[in-house]
C-alpha cells in the first residue's frame, strides 16, 4: 500500500477508486490492486478498519485482545493484506462528490481536488438507525456505537450509572465488550417488540444453519448473566435539565425511572446512502430492513454505469458478507477494466457466492426479530426528529396536515428539516417514516431527500481552488 | 371527461399565479403539474425579488410586480418570506462605476427612478464585510428576496382554496383544439376540456408551442446555487456585481446563498439537473474576492434547477400567434421569479377582459416566427 | 464521565481546550479527547442555544462541531488530536462572529 499524505499527491485518474476502508473497501481495494487495477482507497478516518474493525492496526487495546473478541481481530488480516497490496491509500480525507461521470471531489486538511475514476466502488458502510426519543439531544445521550468507538480507538469507557437501550445484535456485542473491559451497566432496556418473535420464527430453520447462531447465543448468555435486562420496553425518555439525569421507560405497561449518567441508544444499522444517491444511483425502499438502499445487482452494480456499492452501504449484511461483497465488486471492476480473461470473473466468484449464501441465510431471522417498533422510528409531539435544525415530530405532522407537504424535499422549505450540517444523514429515515406515518402511506411513496454534491460540507476556499487557471494561481501567490 | 374555463399546464410560480388571479376573478381553473407544484425552477431558485438590472422592456412589468410583492400577504394569505432590504450591484473599479452611471441614465430615460448610484461609504455601511477594493455600486432599495418554494405553495394553496382544481403527479401529454374547445390528454389517460389553455410548462413549454405550429428556440439550462452553514449576521441586502456573475445573500437564520447563473447540466427529459462543481468554483472565487470573511464558510449544499432560456433572454408572454384560446407564459431565462405575481395577473386580465394595460408586445411569441430575426 | 482503562498505554500529548491545558493520548480524536478531559458539551446550537455533545463519534451527526486551530465547525470526531492543537468549544453566541 502506498499511503498518500495530501491530495496534491493523487494521480489525475485511477482505474478504480474505492471509498470507505471497512471490510468491503479493504477487500475490494486489495483484490483489485492485486489484479492489476490502478486503485485508490479513500477514507474519512485516520486508520483503516471502518466501523467494525475501527483502528484495528492502531487500537490501544492491542495488549488486551480479549476485550473486543476474536471477530474484531479478524480485521487484522484484511488490513494487512491491504497494506501488502499496491493500492494507493488516502486516509483522513473526505469525498464530497462522486458525479455520475465518476468525477470525484475530495478534500484533506483544507485542500480540495478533483480526480477521475474509470470505475467506482462505494463501500461507505452503515449508520446507526436514528432513535428519536424525547430528550435524546441532551449531553449524556450517545449511540451505543459511539461508546464502542471510544473503546476501540481510545480504550475508554463510560463511568457512573450507564444505561444501554434498544435492540439488535450489535447491542449485545457492545454490552459483552464492555463487560470484558470490566465495566458494567445499570440496566439494559431491550426494546425488541415481543410480537417480533412470531414473525422471526418462520426464519428460524435457516437461522439455525447460519454462522450467527452460535455467536449470538454466547453473547446473550454472557450479558444476561451479569446485567439486569428489562425486556419488552415500549417507551423511552431521556430526562434532565441541560444534561441527562434519568431514563424513564415503560415495560409491561408500567412506567419506571432510573438515574443515569449515560444513556447509549441503538436499534440496528442502516445503509449510508447519501453519496450513492447524490451520484444519481436509484434508491429503493427495503421494507424488511426498513431503510433505503441503492438498487444493485449481484455484483453491486448500481443504476449508474461504472458505479458499484459493496458492504453494508448496499444493504445490511454484516462484516463477513461485506468483505465478500467487496471482493465480488473487485472482480466485476477488474472484468470491466479488461483485466480478467474470459470467464474468470464468474469462476472466481463462485466460491465467494457460496460463502455469502451461508451468511445471507441467517439474515431474515435477525431482520424480523430486531425490526424496531414504529414508535421508536418515527417522531411525535415535541420529540426532535432533525437534530441540526431542531425540528420536532409534531411540526412535521402539522406540515403534512396543514400545508399539504407530501415528502421530505417539500418539507425542507418550510421547516429546514435536513438542511443543517449533517445534510439529512441522521434525520432522513425518521423524516421519511414520520411523513409516511402521518399520511398513512409507505415511505416508498414519500421518498427521500434529494441529495447533491457536496455530500459533505466543504469550505468556500476549498471550492474556490478547484479548476484554477494559471492566472488565478499567480494571483493567489501575489497575495 | 371533465371541463373547466381555463386549463393551466405547469405548476410553477407562473402557472399558480395565473390560476390564483383567474380564481380571484371567479374563473373555474384546472391546473395540471407533472411532478409536484414548485418542484422545478420556481421552487428551487434564489428567491431574488429584483427590478435592478432588468432588460428595459421588462421594467414596466417588474415595477408593477413589485407593487404586488409589497402586499403579497394580502394576495396569498402568506408572507412568502418576502423581505425588502435592497439589491446592490457592486462596482469594483472606476470602469464599473461608469457602467453604473450609464445604466442609471438609461433607466431614467425609460421613465424609472428605482436604480441609484451609491459610493464607497454607503456601500460599506450597507455591506460592512465587503472587500476594500469595492468602490460603490448600483442599488435598488425596494428590492429584496422571498422564499421560493413557500411562495409557490402559497399561490397554489390560495388558488385551491378559491376553488381551483389542482392535479399533481400527472403530465399533460398533448393538447388539441376542435370546435373552439381544447382537449388535453393526461399521462394517466384522463382527458380535460377547456376553452382556454395557459402554457406555463417552464423548460418543457416549447413542446406545447411546437405542437401548435409556433416553435421557439428554447434551451433547458440548469442554474446552480450553493448554501453555507449559518454565519453571524453580516449582510442584509442581496448583492451582485457589475462585471461578474453573482447573486449573494444572507438569510435571517444566518445561512448564505451563493448563485448568480453558473450553469450545471440540465436533462429535462429525465427531469434532473446536475451540479458542476468546476463552474461553482468560479462562483466561490467571486464571493471570496468580494467578501474575504467568507473564505472559511462551509458549503453545506448545492443544487441545480431546470429553467427555460430564450435566445434573447426575454420571456414569452401573451396569446399564441397561431391558435386562439391559448396563452403562453414561459422562457423566463433565469429571472422569472419576481415577475410571477404580475404576469399571472395580466394573463387573467387578457383572458377575462381581452386586454391588459401593461406593455407585453416585446414578449410576443411571434418574434420567433420564421423569417423574423430572433 | 469517560475513563481510559487502567492498563491502557499510549504516548501522552498536550493540547488546549478554550485556552486551558489538557492531555490526550496519540491517536485519539479531538471529540474523544474532549470527552476524556471531562468536556462533554462542545457546542450550543445556533437555533435555540441548546447544549450538545458528540453523539455518534463516526462523522454522521455533526454534533461534535468545534473550532480547531482557528477553523470553525470542524467535526471533532474525525480529526486526530495533535500536540499543541488549539481546540475551542462553540458554546454561546458570537463564537463564530465574522469580522471585517
Ligand atoms: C437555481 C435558479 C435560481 C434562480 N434565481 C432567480 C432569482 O433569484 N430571481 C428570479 O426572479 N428568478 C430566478 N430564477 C428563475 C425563476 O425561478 C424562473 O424564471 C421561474 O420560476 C420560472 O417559473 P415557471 O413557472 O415558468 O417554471 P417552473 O417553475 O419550472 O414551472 C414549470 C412547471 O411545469 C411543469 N410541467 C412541464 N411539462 C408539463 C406537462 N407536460 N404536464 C404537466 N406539467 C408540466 C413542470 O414540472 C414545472 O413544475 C432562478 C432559477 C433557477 C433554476
Ligand atoms: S460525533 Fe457525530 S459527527 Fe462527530
Amino acid at each position: 500500500m502506498i499511503e498518500l499524505g495530501q491530495v496534491a499527491h493523487l494521480d489525475a485518474s485511477y482505474d478504480l477508486v474505492v471509498i470507505g476502508a471497512g471490510p468491503a473497501g479493504l477487500a475490494c481495494a486489495a483484490q483489485a490492486s492485486a489484479g492489476g487495477a490502478r486503485t485508490l482507497l479513500v477514507d474519512e478516518n485516520a486508520a483503516p478498519g471502518g466501523q467494525i474493525y475501527r483502528s484495528v492496526g492502531a487500537t490501544p487495546l492491542r495488549a488486551r485482545r480479549d476485550i473486543l473478541g476474536a471477530d474484531y481481530w479478524t480485521g487484522e488480516e484484511l488490513a494487512s493484506s491491504f497494506a501488502a497490496s499496491g493500492a494507493a491509500y488516502l486516509a483522513g480525507a473526505t469525498v464530497w462528490q462522486v458525479s455520475p461521470e465518476r468525477e470525484i471531489g475530495l478534500s484533506k486538511d483544507g485542500s480540495a481536488r478533483l480526480i477521475d475514476a474509470r470505475h467506482v466502488v462505494m463501500a461507505t458502510g452503515a449508520l446507526e438507525r436514528p432513535f428519536p426519543i424525547p430528550g435524546w439531544t441532551q449531553p449524556g445521550v450517545m449511540t451505543a456505537g459511539a461508546a464502542q468507538i471510544l473503546l476501540k480507538t481510545a480504550g475508554a469507557t463510560a463511568t457512573g450509572r450507564v444505561v444501554l437501550a434498544g435492540s439488535g445484535p450489535l447491542l449485545w456485542l457492545i454490552a459483552a465488550q464492555s463487560l470484558a473491559a470490566g465495566r458494567s451497566f445499570s440496566a439494559i432496556l431491550d426494546t425488541t417488540p415481543k410480537a417480533n418473535w412470531t414473525a422471526a420464527l418462520a426464519h428460524l430453520p435457516s437461522f439455525l444453519a447460519s454462522p450467527y447462531l452460535a455467536k449470538g447465543l454466547k453473547l446473550l448468555r454472557r450479558v444476561r448473566r451479569e446485567i439486569a435486562v428489562v425486556s419488552g420496553v415500549t417507551a423511552l425518555e431521556a430526562e434532565g435539565d441541560g444534561r441527562l439525569e434519568r431514563v424513564r421507560y415503560v415495560a409491561g405497561g408500567e412506567t419506571r425511572t432510573i438515574g443515569a449518567d449515560h444513556l447509549f441508544l441503538h436499534q440496528g444499522v442502516t445503509p449510508n446512502v447519501n453519496m450513492a444517491s447524490a451520484a444519481g444511483c436509484e434508491l429503493v425502499w427495503d421494507d424488511l430492513q426498513l431503510c433505503w438502499r441503492p438498487k444493485a445487482d449481484a455484483w453491486g452494480r448500481t443504476s449508474v454505469p461504472g458505479i458499484a456499492v459493496a458492504g453494508d452501504g448496499a444493504g445490511i449484511a454484516g462484516a463477513e458478507a461485506a468483505a465478500l461483497r467487496g471482493s465480488l465488486a473487485a472482480l466485476d471492476a477488474l472484468d470491466a477494466l479488461g483485466l480478467l480473461p474470459g470467464d474468470e470473473k464468474t469462476r472466481r466468484a463462485a466460491p465467494l457466492r457460496k460463502t455469502l449464501a451461508r451468511y445471507d441465510r441467517g439474515r431474515g431471522f435477525l431482520d424480523a426479530l430486531y425490526r424496531p417498533a414504529k414508535s421508536f422510528r418515527t417522531a411525535d409531539g415535541d420529540t426532535i426528529a432533525c437534530r441540526c435544525e431542531e425540528v420536532t415530530g409534531g411540526q412535521i405532522r402539522a406540515a403534512v396536515a396543514d400545508l399539504h407537504v407530501a415528502g421530505p424535499n417539500q418539507l425542507k422549505s418550510f421547516l429546514r428539516c435536513g438542511m443543517g450540517p449533517c445534510q439529512g444523514r441522521l434525520c432522513g429515515l425518521t423524516v421519511s417514516e414520520t411523513i409516511a406515518d402521518a399520511r398513512g402511506v409507505s415511505p416508498a411513496d414519500v421518498g427521500y431527500y434529494r441529495l447533491r454534491s457536496p455530500v459533505k460540507p466543504i469550505t468556500l476556499a476549498e471550492i474556490a481552488t478547484l479548476d484554477q487557471t494559471e492566472a488565478d494561481v499567480k494571483a493567489v501567490a501575489r497575495g | 371527461m371533465t371541463g373547466a374555463d381555463v386549463l393551466v399546464i405547469g405548476g410553477g410560480l407562473h402557472g399558480c399565479s395565473a390560476a390564483l388571479h383567474l380564481a380571484l376573478k371567479g374563473v373555474a381553473v384546472t391546473l395540471v403539474e407533472k411532478d409536484y407544484v414548485g418542484r422545478h425552477a420556481s421552487g428551487v431558485n434564489a428567491g431574488g425579488v429584483r427590478r435592478l438590472g432588468r432588460a428595459l422592456p421588462e421594467i414596466p412589468l417588474s415595477v408593477a410586480s413589485m407593487e404586488l410583492w409589497r402586499r403579497i400577504e394580502e394576495l396569498t394569505d402568506d408572507d412568502c418570506g418576502f423581505e425588502s432590504h435592497g439589491q446592490i450591484k457592486i462596482a469594483e473599479s472606476e470602469e464599473d462605476l461608469a457602467k453604473c452611471r450609464a445604466r442609471r441614465a438609461a433607466v431614467m430615460e425609460a421613465g424609472f427612478a428605482h436604480e441609484e448610484i451609491i459610493g464607497q461609504d454607503e456601500l460599506r455601511a450597507l455591506a460592512p464585510a465587503v472587500s476594500d477594493h469595492c468602490v460603490g455600486g448600483l442599488i435598488s432599495r425596494g428590492d429584496g428576496a422571498a422564499l421560493p418554494f413557500r411562495t409557490v405553495q402559497a399561490f397554489r394553496n390560495k388558488a385551491a382554496r378559491l376553488g381551483t382544481r389542482i392535479i399533481e403527479g400527472v403530465a399533460v401529454r398533448g393538447v388539441a383544439r376542435s370546435g373552439g374547445i381544447w382537449t388535453a390528454t393526461l399521462a394517466d389517460g384522463r382527458r380535460l376540456q377547456a376553452p382556454v389553455v395557459v402554457n406555463s410548462a417552464g423548460a418543457w413549454a416549447d413542446r406545447f408551442a411546437a405542437a401548435v405550429g409556433e416553435p421557439v428556440p428554447l434551451e433547458a439550462v440548469a442554474p446552480m446555487l450553493m448554501i453555507t452553514e449559518r454565519r453571524a449576521p453580516f449582510l442584509t441586502p442581496v448583492v451582485g456585481a457589475m462585471s461578474r456573475t453573482l447573486s449573494f445573500k444572507q438569510f435571517p437564520n444566518g445561512t448564505t446563498l451563493i448563485g448568480g447563473g453558473y450553469l450545471g447540466r440540465a436533462d429535462p427529459d429525465r427531469n434532473v439537473a446536475a451540479v458542476d462543481v468546476r463552474a461553482l468554483a468560479e462562483n466561490a472565487r467571486t464571493v471570496r474576492d468580494l467578501f474575504p470573511v467568507m473564505r472559511d464558510a462551509q458549503i453545506v449544499r448545492a443544487w441545480a434547477g431546470i429553467e427555460a432560456r430564450t435566445p434573447d433572454g426575454l420571456p414569452v408572454i401573451g396569446p399564441s400567434a397561431t391558435e386562439p384560446g391559448l396563452l403562453h407564459s414561459f422562457g423566463y431565462s433565469l429571472h422569472g421569479f419576481q415577475l410571477g405575481p404580475i404576469v399571472g395577473s395580466l394573463l387573467a386580465e387578457l383572458i377575462v377582459h381581452g386586454r391588459t394595460n401593461l406593455p407585453i408586445e416585446p414578449f410576443s411569441i411571434a418574434r420567433f416566427a420564421a423569417g423574423r430575426p430572433a | 464521565m469517560f475513563q481510559r482503562l487502567p492498563d491502557i498505554r499510549g504516548d501522552a500529548l498536550s493540547f488546549t481546550i478554550d485556552g486551558k491545558a489538557a492531555q490526550a493520548r496519540a491517536g485519539e480524536t479531538v471529540a474523544s479527547a474532549l470527552l476524556l478531559a471531562g468536556v462533554e458539551t462542545c457546542r450550543t446550537t445556533p437555533v435555540s442555544g441548546a447544549p450538545r455533545a458528540p453523539y455518534c463519534l463516526m462523522g454522521v451527526c455533526f454534533e461534535c462541531l468545534v473550532t480547531i486551530d482557528g477553523r470553525g465547525n470542524q467535526q471533532g470526531c474525525l480529526v486526530t488530536v495533535q500536540d499543541g492543537m488549539r481546540v475551542e468549544t462553540q458554546i454561546g453566541r458570537g463564537k463564530r462572529e465574522l469580522g471585517r
